[in-house]
């Protein structure tokens, strides 16, 4: 417990941590901002776009004469969302192949960690737009679901899921390795526990801090790669805001109303900086002797 | 990440007949991942949405249902997925990549101009960014902690950070939308095309690129300087009354260099992800502004050909970082 106290002495910890949870705060209370306004954010008003700030719309509306604050609070949301529910998949999935490739060692390991290494290597974006562009009739979903407004956000979720976890797979293989050595899991062994329980009993414990600081580190990753997916209508689909779809549109009215383009990016930059002042901080918090992450 | 390379280190150094070898094992083994990739690719794009037969139809309403099906078998797309498939691969071994259905030429001629537009995108914006990475990296490194290296380390964090796509709104927005200094997009004016003019549309989209490529390559230049010059060859170089510059960049770098070029050969992949959204932003007529544009525009057999040839780009580049990076370090065997 005093591991995890002395955590918030790091500045960055503090610092990435509270502008996260603030965020977190606005962007889930933001329909009851909604009613205190008496706006509704998905209301279209043709005869106020582009407008600038005013009492009524603090931060000004959009193309089509929504609430700029309120959408992005509710862009917000869904960016958040995402990177949080798709970065514990990922953390889920490279714990595995790491824990795995870790303490089997050998060919598997040999064989996983090409694997990892070839996804870093490989241009990963032009297959993104592959597979988001995908039919999925064709590939057996049913009708009703893939129609569906909600389709975009499964999809997102799960295709960076699939490239977003070789950061935790790298941080718990390494920490794997060294836990396979020390004498408690020795003696685990020695008294006969099977592979699967000295894995997920005795090790599986010790890579919590590993596994929290390549998580934090990859919801950023994610954020960012679902912003440009959104941005290039592969990802999140409107009417359903997310921060990479607002700027969709924004490069056609940016001489009219440049804060369109301007305050969703700045939105993804400072969340996603965020993210990876919490992983570095968490990181020499959690691990001071560990060798500091040289990226 | 904590990069290792599954290179056995061995005191002997690497002679030119096991230089040969690993150039052609590696070779082999990027032509395997090619073919599987080409699998993977070919069976991905027939999952795609539209059918080549029912987009001429769309265009051609004179086609009768019987003349779909004589299509269809014309074309062999009634034959199962690996039968259409071997019949693919064998015709783009001898080059024949299909006709590309949006430019309505050979999909390989479209392609090949387009490969040096972003050749010449990605290689001035990697020279660029190493040309910042390393004075930058190394001067921070000699002081750590330092307000100077706190402003660096923050540098590598917004590089990280940064959304490629909204960076290059910003630089439009700010040097052609408000200041009108450079041009918005494109690759040349019409009726210029003169060197000056080619370099005028290049400063965005390499700004763009070399910044949010940046971040990683300094953290790691950073981070390997700070290592090595802990080191007590360092100090014995210092002691031996070695000028600073000749500690710096004849002892220290060549050191410091292994684990960035590692990260270097790891990164072309993002990099050219990182070119497909500057080119779309820009309007930029490269290979990754083709790719995305034949996706969306349903033109398979350009979106294959071009996918493939970008892997195939990547992992050339990763090769041939992966012999620098064994000409750096004689340590390194080469299995």
């Amino acid at each position: 417990m005093r591991r995890w106290l002395e955590v918030l002495r790091d500045k960055r910890v503090l610092v990435g941590g509270g502008f996260l949870l603030l965020l977190a705060c606005a962007c889930f209370t933001a329909p009851l901002l909604a009613k205190l306004m008496g706006i509704d954010p998905g209301d279209v008003d043709l005869y106020h776009r582009l407008a600038g700030p005013s009492l009524a719309h603090p931060l000004g509306t959009d193309e089509i004469g929504r609430d700029l604050l309120l959408r992005l609070l509710e862009g917000g949301r869904v960016s958040l969302l995402v990177g949080i529910v798709a970065a514990m998949a990922a953390a889920g999935l490279g714990t595995a192949v790491g824990l795995l490739a870790g303490y089997r060692g050998g060919r598997l390991d040999a064989a996983l960690m090409r694997l990892t290494d070839g996804m870093i290597a490989l241009p990963l974006l032009p297959l993104l737009v592959v597979l988001a562009a995908l039919d999925l009739k064709k590939l057996g979903v049913p009708a009703s679901l893939a129609d569906s407004e909600a389709v975009s956000l499964y999809r997102i979720i799960l295709l960076v899921a699939l490239v977003g976890w070789t950061t935790v797979a790298r941080l718990v293989r390494g920490t794997t390795l060294s836990l396979k050595a020390r004498d408690f899991v020795r003696a685990a062994v020695a008294l006969g526990a099977r592979p699967s329980r000295v894995m997920l009993v005795h090790i599986l414990p010790s890579l919590a801090s590993p596994i929290i600081v390549a998580t934090s580190l990859a919801v950023g990753e994610i954020i960012l790669l679902e912003s440009v997916l959104s941005f290039l209508g592969l990802g999140v689909a409107p009417p359903l805001a997310s921060w990479g779809n607002m700027l969709t549109g924004a490069q056609e009215t940016i001489a009219l109303a440049p804060q369109l383009a301007l305050y969703p990016g700045l939105l993804i930059f400072l969340t996603v900086i965020a993210c990876n002042f919490l992983g570095d901080g968490l990181q020499d918090a959690l691990d001071p002797r560990a060798e500091r992450r040289p990226a | 990440m904590v990069l290792q390379r599954s290179f056995a280190i061995t005191p002997l150094s690497a002679g030119k007949r096991e230089m040969t070898r690993f150039i052609l094992i590696r070779l082999l083994q990027a032509a395997a991942v090619l073919a599987v990739m080409s699998f993977v690719v070919y069976t991905l794009i027939g999952l795609m949405p539209g059918d080549p037969i029912d987009l001429m139809i769309s265009s051609n309403p004179h086609l009768t249902a019987a003349d779909a099906a004589r299509l269809k078998a014309l074309y062999g797309l009634d034959r199962p997925l690996i039968e259409r498939y071997f019949a693919w691969a064998k015709a783009a071994l001898t080059g024949d990549f299909g006709y590309s259905r949006l430019y309505l030429r050979p999909a390989l001629e479209v392609l090949l101009p387009r490969l040096g537009n972003t050749a010449v995108l990605m290689a001035a914006s990697l020279f660029c960014a190493y040309g910042l990475a390393l004075p930058l990296g190394i001067a921070a490194a000699r002081k750590p902690g330092s307000a100077f290296d706190g402003a660096v380390n923050l540098l590598c964090f917004a590089g990280i950070s940064i959304p490629s796509f909204w960076l290059a709104l910003m630089l439009i927005l700010i040097f052609a939308a408000s200041l009108g200094l450079l041009p918005a997009g494109g690759i040349a004016t019409i009726g210029d095309g003169g060197l000056a003019d080619r370099v005028r549309h290049l400063v965005l989209p390499v700004a763009t690129l070399t910044l949010a490529s940046m971040g990683a390559h300094l953290r790691y230049v950073r981070a390997a300087m700070i290592e090595t010059l802990r080191q007590d060859f360092i100090r014995t170089a210092r002691a031996k009354g070695a000028s600073e510059m000749g500690v710096l960049a004849g002892h220290a770098l060549r050191n410091a260099l292994v684990p960035v070029v590692t990260v270097l050969a790891l990164s072309f992949g993002s990099l050219f992800s990182g070119a497909l959204v500057t080119e779309t932003m820009f309007a930029y007529p490269g290979m990754g502004k083709l790719i995305y544009d034949a996706i969306l525009g349903n033109d398979f057999n350009l979106a294959l050909a071009g996918l493939l040839l970008a892997t195939a780009m990547v992992l050339v580049a990763n090769i041939a970082a992966d012999i620098a990076y064994a000409a750096i370090d004689p340590r390194i065997s080469l299995r």
